[in-house]
């Protein structure tokens, strides 16, 4: 482990070493796309925090971090604006990294949370909670989203899986199993009454509108231990990559090395899904975007975590926006915008299987 | 493909070139048994299917109060409930299937990929977008006045499906193109929420309305899409033979003599007609253009014509089988015929997956 990068350095990498006699190699483009994204993510979420329909200042909205200004400009920027933009960073993080882990393992693009199903299916079990059950507090959502979430990826995923995944049948089957739960949706909220179904719709689509404080403090920590390891585990996805024979061949447990990497990324889009409802196609954007941005040889967790921050950010200050007084939900504009996306990608990229990688033999480091 | 240059070779042995049966009508006599029998079938299930449609509901009705009602016009309360509640959805999903399974084959016949479905590529969903925006922006209430919306946005997203099926790296993969129709079904149906979220009554009335169903219509909506239905269907028809030929291939289709661009407009205009007019009557239905093409062409082999006029008739009967199930299964409730037919047609598009057909 030590010794990694030592000898031969990849062509693009740089090593850096870390205190414990450590050492681990970063895409150098990667990491600078990373640096550039985040500063463009803190200037939108710093614009969000200091525009909106109520009349503030920049300079009024930054005097009130050091403890000046009104009560009612505290209220505005402490207690709505800063969470909403804290929210749209930290969920937009946990897609754009759970998007890159799945896209990885599944070795296929389109191998993310919203074709497998796991968007819909929180969405189906979240309007359970809230239409059927009838005791719809924070918690109860929550805990239906996750659980639709996960039996829906579990069933497009067996029904998907023969000798391993391909591309095709995850897709098809995603997207029937899909096609199946929004006909249920639609079903549920037609039944519901007008009140109900406003409160489901809003919530439906993935929405920071109502979001505060106390929701957020899972979110942080969840995201706080996981996040590290899903950047630590880089590396067995780069040999994952490699495909099964290869990556077993150089030494990778696969079973653990998936089920491991595979864990990480159910957990940070799950507990997205809880916080802000079901955010179509940014999972699936982000480690896209990130990637043709890095020019790296694989999907890189690092550039897609901040891109999908950066997105979300900007997305929310779209919803915020766009209608103005009117609030969108989130989740529509990034479905809107994805969903276009992806139809570009899949119609003008050049298709998988012509866009072979290109092989880089690494270059001995001559003198160390 | 390798199916369809099968099934376009004539069964009858002694016709000199391989396609020379596929502009005339060669079809041996076995196969023109086959066909018939078929079509005979189809009919007698839809009148079958028609006859039940009429009698059951929360109120049901025995076969000779169907027949005195039927023939009675009179205010009595049989046939009231037949004449304004029963014969206007039993109409409704006759004409709606007959549309929305031809435009299926339309579909598949012009993007040459099986799984090719209006409903799935966001034909459909298109047609929703711009109803609901002449319901909101333009106040549009009533089928004569949002119908022609339908049509524009059926129309424009049907010659986006066209244009990127041509493209290279979704004519050879049949998943992608499917993948690209869920994206933009994805879109378009994010911009309809969009409208709907802050009008709350376009929102009220658009929740039943995408769902897909049949019922509360009137016949009125029936009688107004009639023709164009009925324009639709003749178009399909008529295409058939140079359907038969675009299969196989832009090139050998030149050297029949077919006229490339003048059948595929000829095709989009009607694959936009039927499902514009289906959509804008019960709201977008999916999977029927899928599961009925392909259940034919097990049963009549993939010639485009017997496959056009069969499915007129298959999909009238899956629609009016779905209606039906959806009255009975949750009495004295109902279920949505849109409901009912994507939980028909999502498995189906399972057993083909798994079947593993796709290519």
């Amino acid at each position: 482990m030590s010794r990694i990068g030592e000898r031969f350095l990849p062509h693009g990498y740089a090593r850096l070493t870390l205190p414990a006699g450590r050492a681990i190699l970063l895409h150098r483009r990667s990491a600078i796309v990373a640096v550039v994204l985040v500063i463009v993510t803190f200037g939108v979420a710093a614009l969000t925090i200091s525009t909106g329909a109520y009349e503030l200042s920049p300079a009024g909205a930054l005097r009130v971090f050091f403890g000046e200004g009104s009560t009612l400009d505290r209220f505005i920027v402490i207690d709505q604006r800063l969470p909403r933009a804290t929210a749209a960073l930290l969920v937009g993080a946990s897609l754009g990294a759970s998007g890159a882990i799945f896209q990885s393992v599944s070795r296929n693009p389109l191998g993310s949370p919203d074709i497998i199903g796991f968007t819909t299916g929180a969405a189906t079990g979240g309007l359970v909670v809230i239409l059927l059950v009838g005791t719809s507090t924070a918690a109860t959502i929550m805990v239906g989203t996750i659980l639709g979430g996960f039996a829906t990826a579990a069933v497009v995923l067996a029904i998907a899986f023969r000798r391993g995944l391909t591309g095709d049948r995850l897709v098809l089957a995603g997207i029937a199993v899909a096609a199946m739960l929004a006909a249920s949706n639609d079903y549920l909220i037609s039944r519901a009454s007008i009140e109900d179904a406003e409160a489901a719709k809003a919530w439906q689509y993935g929405s920071l509108n109502a979001i505060s404080w106390p929701p957020l403090v899972p979110l942080a920590i969840v995201l706080v231990v996981v996040l590290p390891a899903a950047l630590l585990v880089t590396r067995q996805l780069r040999v994952l990559e490699l495909g099964d024979d290869a990556a077993a061949g150089v030494g990778l447990n696969l079973t653990r090395a998936r089920t491991f990497t595979l864990a990480i990324g159910v957990c940070l889009a799950a507990i997205a899904v809880a916080t802000a409802g079901p955010i179509g196609f940014l999972a699936l954007a982000a480690p896209q975007l990130a990637r043709s941005l890095a020019r790296s040889p694989g999907v890189t967790v690092l550039a897609s975590t901040v891109m999908g921050s950066l997105i979300l950010v900007v997305a929310d200050l779209v919803a915020q926006r766009l209608l103005s007084p009117f609030q969108i939900p989130v989740g529509l504009v990034t479905s809107a915008l994805g969903g276009a996306y992806l139809v570009w990608m899949l119609t003008f990229a050049p298709s998988p299987q012509r866009r072979r990688p290109r092989l880089r033999i690494p270059r001995p480091k001559i003198g160390s | 493909m390798k199916n369809h240059i099968q099934g376009l070779a004539p069964d009858d042995v002694g016709v000199p070139s391989p396609f020379a049966g596929v502009l005339r009508g060669s079809v041996s006599r076995r196969r023109r048994l086959r066909i018939a029998s078929a079509l005979v079938v189809g009919v007698v299930a839809v009148i079958f299917l028609a006859l039940l449609s009429l009698a059951v509901g929360s109120k049901d009705l025995g076969l000779n109060e169907v027949w005195t009602g039927l023939l009675a016009a009179d205010g009595s309360r049989e046939s009231i409930i037949i004449w304004q509640l029963r014969m206007p959805r039993t109409a409704l999903a006759i004409i709606v299937g007959a549309a929305l399974a031809v435009a299926g084959v339309l579909m598949q016949a012009l993007t040459r990929n099986p799984l090719a479905e209006p409903g799935l590529l966001g034909v459909n969903a298109g047609a929703a977008f711009s109803v609901v925006l002449a319901l909101s922006v333009f106040g549009a209430t009533t089928i004569d006045e949002y119908l022609w919306f339908a049509f524009l946005g059926a129309g424009a997203a049907a010659c986006f499906v066209y244009v990127i099926s041509a493209r290279r790296s979704l004519a050879s993969d049949h998943a992608r193109l499917v993948l690209a129709g869920a994206a933009l079904t994805a879109s378009l149906g994010a911009c309809t929420a969009i409208i709907t979220m802050f009008d709350a009554d376009t929102f009220n009335s658009y929740r039943f309305w995408v769902i897909g169903s049949v019922a509360d219509r009137g016949i009125d909506t029936a009688l107004y899409i009639l023709p164009f239905v009925a324009v639709g269907l003749i178009a399909a028809f008529v295409s058939g033979p140079s359907l038969n030929a675009l299969a196989l291939g832009d090139e050998q289709a030149k050297a029949l003599g077919v006229r490339l661009s003048l059948v595929r407009v000829i095709a989009m205009s009607t694959i936009t007609l039927l499902c514009g007019a289906a959509t804008a009557a019960v709201g977008p239905i999916a999977f029927v253009g899928l599961v009925v093409p392909h259940l034919l062409r097990l049963i009549v082999g993939v010639d485009q014509r017997t496959l056009l006029v069969t499915s007129a008739v298959a999909g009238p009967v899956l629609v009016l089988a779905a209606d039906i199930v959806g009255r009975i299964i949750q009495r004295p409730g109902e279920l949505e015929v849109g409901i009912v037919t994507a939980f028909v047609g999502a498995p189906a598009l399972i057993v083909i997956l798994l079947r593993g057909r796709t290519r």
